[in-house]
Order: structure tokens, then sequence, then C-alpha cells
């Protein structure tokens, strides 16, 4: 089409791209030595942080302006020139969410060993993409997944329950990742969350409306270099500082045998209970069953999910798929195995100068983030020594030192507070507030792509009107991205309270739907459209009514489906008495809610069920009704085969 | 229509991604039932335990990942369907 040979993101872009991100790159960093240079001169804090935010985003705006297009198909798959390096940059930015970047840390250091499981679970999920799915899809040629599951399954009603899993995974996590756009501009920029929210919302349009898939693609790429340079600058520094060593990764081994030690000397001294969970030690959260349980949907999850499939639709070849994913892993790779580091020196922190420290002289750091609501002491805010000081001394026989369960942070503070920790100027803080921005936004622009376009190319173009000529195909698709968009923020600004609970659902859910069908549908020529068909509403709708039933009619779950109260992984005892609660039937669903299951499972986890239960349907229903056509088989041979171009051709572009 | 080439060439594929799922499973799940006993051995500070969930496993996934694409190329070359480039 006509914006192809003039316009900048065509193939002179290409194959220019190394030396355009190099540049790029050199200038964001030239523009972090500014502002620290402003900052030195006594440019306040307030301007260095909205300078970063609105510089950034001016960016990003730009890439997707230059990035529009008329093009289905580079709309819908960036044209698939995209190399398999640069997809993998972009794969990370799409991946790592608000919660990787700002929460992970935080749960690691709550969590500790078992935190791992998320570690573990968001990595190892890429071996299954590249060998057993993606560069399937990419050889098809699918412009989204529903678009698979119906060529492969017969037709629409397959392509309706895609979509309807689509939405499921991908909505609650989009809202997810405006919400915490809202968090991180109000936290750091004091902008009120609703229209922080707002500002969020422009951010991921500019970027996504007018050039699709392509425009994402290359903002997605800047948003990973800011991203990756924002997480390990604070950390890189502090080990430097510490241990005299820029490498936290390996440094922090040390920081582990110092919390062991701390860990056994607050028990020592009375400052924690025997309760207290040591940091190393394995399945002290979640029991063995369930760490394992979290470990495989997680990981099965990855390889289900929409918006990540999606990506390696954009790359030249089968070949640049398969090496493109091992670049996305090793990208990611750069920020989870950094993590455990960040929540390592934190607890060391903590540990060394907090915890034990008369009330009167605890560390600046404390009361910074007190005023923004992320740590309290003995039940406050903690505002100023006065406040905790009067809260502890409510506390029977409560001495004059802080003790371990008098202290409760706020997950999204360990990254947040390393910067000020380790004595950084301002412009660090400000880089961390731009990394965590270029978190959200990248992963919201893949997602609202992923519903936008299973919106407009599966319902719209396949199912409504396959007549539809190319405009106004592209015009409906970018109206439903707003719309999608719109809905996405409003709901976010409404703080719905599970939200965050709801994107690890996602995984689940995702895993459930999509994986058996996705799967057997390669590697399996037996299966057919009945058995697709059946096994995907029996493991999604079983991985649903789980989830639902546990978290929000526990009651019922209790005394109608035989759930049981989950166990605590220490003592093995039950978490609530299920028989008391149900004494009440007013209160029976709050005080159970996600309490309760079978065996012992987490509803998070809930794809243990729903997995087995969807391969199994899948493969039952397929034997017991006939093979698929010959023709069909011949498909499944083609997707085999990486020569031969792709199956699925674009008519009218 | 499948061609014997065609059947030599998925045999292989087929068999590469079960080598994968072995590796999957071993690095993903298997090593980490032993943490305990592993915890015993500390490298640099870090229980070998530990070490292994939190960076362990996910080099060998990267790892393997490269290794996957050059061999998976490799087979595509050999039985003659990789893509025309």
């Amino acid at each position: 089409m006509s914006t192809q040979s003039t316009s900048p993101a065509g193939g002179d872009f290409v194959s220019n791209l190394g030396r355009i991100y190099t540049i790029y790159t050199g200038g964001f960093i030239g523009f972090v030595v500014l502002l620290a240079v402003l900052e030195q001169l006594g440019v306040p804090n307030r301007i260095i942080g909205y300078l970063f935010v609105f510089f950034t985003l001016g960016v990003y705006a730009l890439i997707g302006v230059m990035s529009r297009t008329m093009a289905v198909s580079e709309y819908y798959v960036a044209g698939r020139r995209v190399p398999a390096i640069y997809n993998g940059m972009a794969t990370g930015a799409d991946w790592m969410s608000a919660a990787s970047f700002i929460g992970m840390a935080g749960s690691l250091y709550f969590l500790g060993y078992d935190g791992l499981a998320f570690v573990l679970g968001w990595t190892g999920g890429y071996v299954l993409v590249a060998i057993l799915v993606a560069p399937f899809l990419r050889k098809f040629g699918a412009y989204t997944v529903p678009d698979f599951m119906s060529a492969r399954f017969g037709g629409n009603f397959a392509r309706f329950l895609a979509i309807i899993v689509l939405l499921c995974c991908s909505f609650t996590y989009v809202v997810a990742q405006i919400y915490g756009t809202g968090i991180i501009a109000s936290r750091f920029l004091g902008m009120s969350f609703e229209l922080a929210v707002y500002v969020g919302l422009a951010g991921i349009l500019v970027c996504s409306m007018l050039g699709g898939m392509r425009a994402v693609t290359w903002t997605q790429v800047a948003q990973y270099i800011v991203l990756i340079i924002a997480y390990l600058l604070p950390v890189v520094i502090l080990s430097a500082q510490k241990y005299g060593l820029p490498l936290p990764q390996f440094t922090y081994g040390q920081a582990l045998q110092d919390i062991t030690r701390l860990e056994q000397g607050m028990i020592t001294s009375g400052l924690a209970g025997a309760s207290l969970k040591e940091h190393v030690a394995p399945f002290t959260s979640y029991s063995p069953l369930n760490f394992f349980a979290l470990i495989l949907c997680l990981m099965v999850g990855t390889a289900s999910l929409p918006h990540v499939l999606m990506r390696y639709f954009t790359t030249p070849s089968v070949r640049e798929a398969r090496v493109s994913v091992a670049w996305s892993l090793l990208f990611i790779f750069l920020l989870y195995f950094t993590a455990p580091a960040y929540a390592a020196f934190s607890k060391l922190e903590v540990y060394q100068n907090v915890i034990g420290q008369p009330l009167s002289s605890l560390p600046a750091w404390i009361y910074t983030y007190g005023k923004l609501e992320l740590v309290k002491v003995c039940g406050v805010n903690a505002i100023d020594p006065q406040a905790i000081m009067a809260a502890c001394a409510k506390i029977a026989n409560h001495g004059d030192l802080l003790r371990l369960p008098d202290l409760a942070i706020n997950t999204d503070t360990i990254v947040i507070s390393t910067p000020e920790i380790a004595g950084m100027p301002y412009v660090v803080a400000g880089l961390v507030a731009a990394g965590g921005l270029a978190a959200a936004l990248s992963t919201a622009d893949g997602l609202l792509l992923a519903i936008a376009n299973a919106l407009s190319h599966d319902v719209y173009y396949k199912m409504i009107d396959p007549n539809a000529p190319t405009q106004r195909r592209l015009v409906v698709a970018r109206v439903l991205l707003v719309i999608v968009a719109v809905l996405a923020a409003f709901t976010a600004s409404t703080r719905p309270a599970d939200i965050l609970a709801m994107v690890s659902w996602a995984f689940s859910l995702a895993a459930a739907g999509n994986f058996p069908a996705l799967v057997l549908g390669v590697w399996w020529k037996r299966a057919n459209t009945a058995g697709a068909i059946t096994g995907m509403i029996a493991g999604f709708g079983a991985c649903l009514f789980y989830l639902v039933v546990s978290r929000y009619y526990p009651a019922l779950g209790a005394s109608s489906f035989g759930m049981t109260s989950l166990l605590n992984p220490i003592t093995g005892a039950p978490v609530v008495d299920v028989a008391k609660a149900l004494a009440n039937p007013a209160t029976a669903d709050a005080v159970l809610a996600s309490k309760v299951g079978w065996f012992n499972v987490n509803n998070i986890s809930s794809a243990l069920f729903g997995l087995p239960i969807g391969f199994a349907v899948m493969i039952i229903v397929s034997l017991l009704t006939p093979a698929p056509s010959r023709e069909m088989q011949n498909f499944i041979d083609e997707i085999r085969k990486p020569r031969g171009g792709t199956m699925l051709k674009e008519k009218s572009a | 229509m499948l061609t014997s080439q065609d059947e030599v060439y998925w045999t292989r594929t087929r068999k590469l991604m079960f080598v994968m799922l072995g590796l999957w499973i071993f690095f993903g799940f298997i090593v980490h039932f032993f943490v305990n006993a592993l915890n015993k051995i500390v490298i640099l500070g870090f229980p070998l335990g530990f070490y292994m969930a939190a960076q362990g496993s996910l080099i060998a996934f990267v790892v393997m990942l490269f290794w996957f694409a050059r061999s998976q190329e490799k087979i595509d070359r050999e039985c003659g369907v990789s893509e025309d480039e």
C-alpha cells in the first residue's frame, strides 16, 4: 500500500533499525544525564518527574504517529517484517507488565523462595511457546489466535469460543495495566489517580491507534529499552556501593547469608516470633503442591495468552519466529533474574537498619513512603515519629524497639524505594517511574490490540461482514480500539477491588481454554472439531467454575460442591473453620473467600483442574467422532513444514 | 501430500520437541523437588536450591531455546523444508 515505501517505518527503517535504536538509546541516556545536571542546578523534583514522563510519552507518540498505516497486513501483523531480535525486545515489553516491574520484587520480598514460582512460571512458559505453538501459528499466517482455531476446527463456532477466552483473559489484564499507570503517575507526580488514568489512556492510544501492530511493535522496542535501563540502574548502583561489584545478580548471595543470620538473631532476641518465614526456606507460603501447580499454570498460561502469541505473527519467517522466542526470553530474563536481588537487598536493609531500632530513630525513607500510605508501623501510616510512637504505645508490652510484626510494607515499595535507600539523587527515582510507565503502557498496548483485533478481524470481518472493503475494516478496527480502551480506562478509574488478583487468573483461564486446542491442533491430526469445541468448553468452564465459586460463592462451594478449607503450608492445619463460618450465612462468603477449594489447591492455580479436563474431553470426544477430513490432514501437514509461505492469504491487501 | 522426506522431517522434529519437553520438565519442576537437599550446598552465598529457582533454571531455559532454534533449523535444512530466503 501507499504508505510502505515513503513512511519512515518502511523498508529503509527496517534496514536501519540497529542505528536508529542505538541513537535512541544514546539520546535517552543523554536525557537522563541532562536531567541529573538540572537537578544539581536546583530544578525541583516535581519538574524533573514531569519532564521524564512527558518526554518519554512524547517519544512513544512520535513513533506511533510515524508508523501510521492504511494497509491491513501492516495494521495486524506489522507487515511480517520485524527481525527476530527486535521482536524479542517488543515481546519483552509486551510481556513485562506494571506488576512485573513494580510488584514482582515486592512479592519476592514477602514470599521468599516461594515467590520464585512466579520467576520460574513467567520464564519457562517460553519453552512451550517455541516448541509447541508459535512457529506453527506463524506458518499458518493467522492475524489472531481465533483465526487459527477457526481454520483448524471447522469455522466460526470455534472462533467464537476462542474470542470468549481471549476477552476473559485480556480485558481484566488491560484494566490492571491502566490501573498501574494511574498508581505510578499519582505516586511519582502527585497527579490525581483519575487524571493519571486518562493520561495513561492517551499514551496508549497514540501508540496503537494510527499504526496498529506496526506502531505498537516499534514503540514496544523503545519502551523495552527504557524499562530495562530503569530497572537495572538503581540495583546495579546499590550493589556497587555495598559490595564493590556492579553485578547485583551475583552479589546478593552475600545478602542472603546476612539475611539468614539476622533472621536467627531476631528470633533469639524476640524481635520476631517463631512464625518468621525464612527467606531461603521453601514452602512456607505455598504447599509443595501449590508451588508446582502455580509454576505449571503460569507456564502453560504464557503459551496460551493471545497477546503473547500474536507477537510471533510479525516475524519474516518461521525460522525467525523460533529465534525470536529465544531472544524474547533472554530480554525477559534480564529483568526476572534481577528481581530477587532487589528483594534481598531491601530485606537486608530492613533487617539491618529498621527492625530492632528505637522507634525514635528509624531511617528517613520509612516516613517518605509512610506519607504515601505505603509503609505502616504498628497499624498506622508512618507519617512521622510521633504518630508511630503513639500507635506502638497502645500495644501491650511493646518496648521502645521496632519489632518485625510491627512493620507492614506495600509490595510496590521495594522497587520504588531502592533509589532513596541507596541515597541516589531524585533523577534515578524519576527514571524508575518512567520505566514503570513504559512497562504498563507497552503491555496495555499489546493487550488492547489483541482485544480490538479479535473484535474487528474475527467478529466484524469474519463473522458479520466478510465482504467489507479494506478501508472500512481498518476504520472499524480503530473505532473498536478506542471503545475498548475507553471502557478499560473507565473500569480502572473506578478502582475495582479484585483487579490485581484477576490478572493472575488470566493465566489459568488462558491455559485451560486455549492450550489443549492449540497444541493438539498442531501435534495430533486426529483432533477434530467436536473434540476441540467440547474440550474448550469443558476446560475453560471447569477453570472458571473453580475460580468463581471459590472466590465469590465459597459458602455454596463448601456446602454443595465438597470444597474444604485450604491448609496452612507449615502446620498443615485448616486456615479457616468452615463449619463455624457456614453457621453464620450472612458473613460466610466474606470469611471463606479464596480460602476453600478441592485438594488444597489455591484458586490462582485453577488450571490444575481445567487443563486435564480440557485435554481429556478433547481427546475422548475426538476419538468417539469421525476423524478430520483428508483436506484437514493435508492442512496440518502444511502447517508443520516451514517451507512454502503463509497459508492464509489476505485477499485485498 | 507427504513424501518420505517429510515423514523423516516430522519424526526428527517430534524427537527434538520431546527432548526439549523433557529438559523443560527437569528444569521447571524436577530439580526443584530437591530444594531442601540442594540448599545444604552453598556457593558464593547462594543456597543451591534457591539459586536454581532464582537463576539456574532460567539460564537453562534461555540456552535451551537458542539451541532449539539452531537444531530445528538444521533439521529444516537437511530435510529440504527450510524457507527459501
